[in-house]
């Protein structure tokens, strides 16, 4: 049987070996084109936020702006379906502002009309999610050159680099390089995309959302709305609405972590305690005439009472 | 039960000698948690990952029960009812994100379960049983750990379940109408999802039943130790309580502690994004690829990439399950009498190639199908093979093993520092001077 597994195994080894070989061959003969993607994708930049870290809390007064930015920007074609207007709360704003809110959200919800059973749309109530601003896909990729916007809630967690990602690709939107242009004459950002090197594959359907400074009106007492900040303050308020128990997390987690960490230490001891007494009190093999021995053996004698 | 010098039960309280006596449940509790069960004095903590596996395991079928109360198998609500356990059932985040990241530390303490197996040749005999069934226990546990990923209808769940369940249209004729039998539909749908639920909730009850068997394997002839040298008598031995008691607890007290700093400070660090986009089945991700613990196997699916005689897609998935395998003909392949690496200079350098290996098999796995990862995991690939089946029955037949200690005692009092409570053993004899 062994001789017949030894076969099994040169057999899955040769093959690999000729696969490996074909495969340099092929890289030699024709290696494959560099792709514009490999050469202008860009990392995102560095963001940072009062949630990061094992200590990070919300600031709600960015979480508000973030969602001022929503509201009044990205609401026009993004959904935001996981989250519903009560949790609101979570960003500070009392019971008669979020029922205000809801009240006055642009688009409506689906509905029933009581009298003849026909569909119609009423005031969003706080306990409605979102609405969203299209009836259906099909509705919101026909706005939107066939693209559909995707829905916001989990954004920050459905993308690597999370809220650094979505601030980069909002401030990312800029003119394709000439170099690309030149190396690659074909990719060129097709008509209806818009040329952004945090995305993909570069080209992305959405327009630059955030263009000028003031787009949005911030309260007195807020930082000024440059583009910069208002990407920062919505990436902020997308990694609530993806985690909104975030900062209840971290802090369960300092708790468990200590608890644990007393365990840990508490139960080491106890451990230690078990084999030292162990050691203390027997006497080992290698001859009972070792002085180190004879101490143990003492020592073990006076305590059980014997006269050494 | 088991060896001579194992204590045999003897019930102490009244009631539990008339209970012993008409149904034999204590004996049976008594034998099956090791009570009076004596133990080789120098395991180190490699032994300590059986319990952390069994840990994990209980942590699993807690949490999952729990989550199981609110999640809901539809393709329509699978992944907002996820949503709504993470965002309004109380402590709902803890419970997933413990559930989530209890699947990658169960294979975490298992992987280091069966490398502790393979250094220390834990599955030679009389251990060849035991061996066995913790494979049977990893093939089960990674159907689960599939079939569980499935449940939430995010992105990698269903282009996850595509791709695994497409390895059986590798086989030609049959395989086709057997995926389409499995799926219940010609791409996972409902009926994928309704039965992976199902079969989810089962499997890790047969695990827990597999591990009675295979615990109730290890305790006829005892755990080896890192000597691999039998247990002579008692005094090679120490009762099971209160010294590994005592080391396991601490010591899974220090893994929890690890465990949960990744459950409460990184939850997400071990998935993939895409899993938090609903399930689209006409947007394939720019990668697919499974869970971290697959990507080794995932790599040498990927290494074949030449039609030899065969369809590469078949030889992929022929490896791949091949790969697992021939680990149940380990204890034949290998035939060194010794055990424990630490006494086989060869072999030991060969094992640590094999890690390596598998550790590189792994970050391929891992990594886009460029030519560079492909072309590495074919290099990977082709030694772990020629690794068990060729290269540790040679070495197995040509090494000269170091001298062996004539007993774990010996052994251990040469390393007095090193190892647990030497000096344990002259008890009777210390009282009697
Ligand atoms: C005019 C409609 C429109 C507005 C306004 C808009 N978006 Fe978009 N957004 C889109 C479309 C369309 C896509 C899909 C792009 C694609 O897939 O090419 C998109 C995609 C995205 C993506 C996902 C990119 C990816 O990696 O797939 C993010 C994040 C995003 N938008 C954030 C925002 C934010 C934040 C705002 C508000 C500041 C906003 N969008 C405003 C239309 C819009
Ligand atoms: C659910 C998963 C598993 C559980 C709960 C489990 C549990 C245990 C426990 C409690 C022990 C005794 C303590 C120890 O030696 O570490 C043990 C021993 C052992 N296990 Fe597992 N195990 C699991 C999976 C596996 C797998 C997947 C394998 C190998 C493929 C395996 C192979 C072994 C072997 C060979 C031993 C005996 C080791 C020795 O004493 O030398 N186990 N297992």
């Amino acid at each position: 049987m062994r001789y017949i597994l030894g076969l099994v195994g040169a057999v899955f080894s040769v093959v690999l070996l000729i696969s490996f070989f074909s495969n340099v061959s092929t890289y030699w003969s024709s290696p494959p084109p560099k792709t514009a993607e490999e050469e202008f994708h860009l990392h995102p930049k560095h963001l940072s936020l009062a949630s990061d870290g094992p200590l990070g809390k919300f600031d709600k007064q960015q979480l508000q702006r973030g969602f001022q930015v929503y509201k009044e920007v990205c609401s026009a074609c993004h959904s935001l379906s996981q989250v519903a207007f009560h949790n609101l709360e979570g960003l500070g704003y009392t019971e008669a502002e979020i029922k205000a809110i809801a009240n006055q959200w642009p688009t409506e919800v689906p509905s029933v009309n009581p009298e003849t059973g026909e569909p119609a749309t009423r005031k969003a109530l706080p306990s409605d999610r979102f609405p969203a601003p299209y009836a259906n896909d099909t509705a919101a990729r026909a706005a939107n050159n066939n693209a559909l916007p995707p829905d916001l809630s989990l954004m920050t967690k459905a993308r690597h680099g999370g809220a650094a990602y979505v601030y980069s690709l909002l401030t990312g939107y800029r003119n394709q390089p000439a170099e690309l242009l030149k190396e690659f004459p074909a990719a060129k950002t097709p008509q209806g995309l818009h040329y952004n090197p945090y995305f993909a594959n570069l080209n992305l359907a959405m327009p630059p959302p955030l263009t000028s400074e003031g787009q949005v009106v911030y309260a007195p007492g807020n930082p000024k709305p440059t583009v910069d900040q208002m990407a920062k303050d919505v990436a902020a308020f997308l990694v609530w609405t993806a985690e909104p128990n975030l900062p209840n997390r971290h802090a369960t987690g300092i708790a468990v972590a200590v608890f644990l960490l007393f365990a840990t230490v508490l139960a080491r001891l106890a451990f230690l305690n078990i084999r030292n007494q162990k050691k203390a009190t027997l006497v080992r093999e290698t001859g009972v005439l070792e002085p180190e021995n004879q101490a143990k053996s003492k020592r073990a004698k006076r305590k059980a009472g014997i006269d050494g | 039960m088991s060896f001579a010098w194992a204590k045999p039960y003897e019930p102490k309280a009244p009631l539990m000698r008339w209970l012993d006596e008409r149904l034999p449940l204590p004996r049976l509790v008594y034998g099956a948690v090791g009570g009076g069960y004596p133990v080789p004095r120098n395991l180190n903590y490699w032994w300590n990952f059986g319990i952390l596996a069994g840990l994990f395991l209980t942590i699993q079928i807690v949490t999952g029960i729990v989550l199981a109360m609110w999640y809901y198998a539809s393709v329509d609500g699978a992944f907002n009812s996820v949503e709504h356990i993470m965002r309004d059932v109380n402590g709902g985040w803890a419970l997933r994100y413990i559930h989530m990241n209890g699947a990658s530390f169960f294979f975490i303490v298992t992987y280091i379960h069966i490398f502790r197996g393979l250094y220390y040749g834990s599955y030679k005999a009389p251990r060849e049983l035991v061996w066995m069934l913790g494979l049977v226990i990893y093939l089960l546990m990674m159907a689960t750990a599939f079939m569980g990923y499935v449940l939430p209808w995010g992105q990698m769940s269903y282009w996850g379940a595509q791709v695994i369940t497409g390895f059986f249209s590798a086989f030609p004729l049959v395989g086709e109408p057997i995926r389409v039998w499995l799926l219940g539909g010609f791409a996972p749908d409902q009926a994928a999802l309704t039965r992976f639920f199902s079969l989810h909730y089962l499997l890790p009850f047969v695990i827990a039943a597999v591990v009675i068997l295979h615990i109730w394997a290890l305790h006829i002839p005892g755990s080896s130790n890192p000597t691999g040298v039998d247990v002579k008598d008692e005094k090679d031995t120490l009762p099971f309580h209160p010294y590994y008691t005592a080391k396991d607890g601490w010591f899974a007290a220090g893994f929890l502690l690890v465990f949960s700093l990744f459950v409460y400070f990184l939850p997400n660090y071990l998935g993939h994004p895409d899993n938090y986009i609903p399930a689209n089945p006409l947007a394939t991700p720019a990668h697919i690829v499974p869970e971290w613990y697959f990507w080794p196997f995932y790599a040498i699916l990927r290494a074949f990439t030449v039609d030899f005689i065969l369809p590469a897609k078949l030889w992929g998935v022929l490896a791949m399950f091949s790969s697992i395998l021939i680990l149940f003909f380990l204890p034949w392949l290998d035939k060194s009498p010794v055990r424990s690496g630490n006494y086989r200079p060869v072999f030991k350098r060969f094992f640590w190639l094999l890690v390596i290996d598998v550790l590189i098999l792994g970050y391929c796995g891992g990594a886009p199908a460029t030519p560079l990862y492909v072309g590495l995991s074919q290099l990977a690939a082709a030694y772990y093979f020629a690794h068990f089946l060729i290269i540790l029955p040679l070495v197995s037949a040509f090494e000269r093993p170091l001298p062996l200690p004539d007993s774990i005692t010996s052994a251990v009092l040469h390393h007095e520092t090193e190892q647990g409570p030497a000096g344990t053993l002259a008890t009777g004899r210390a009282a009697a001077e």
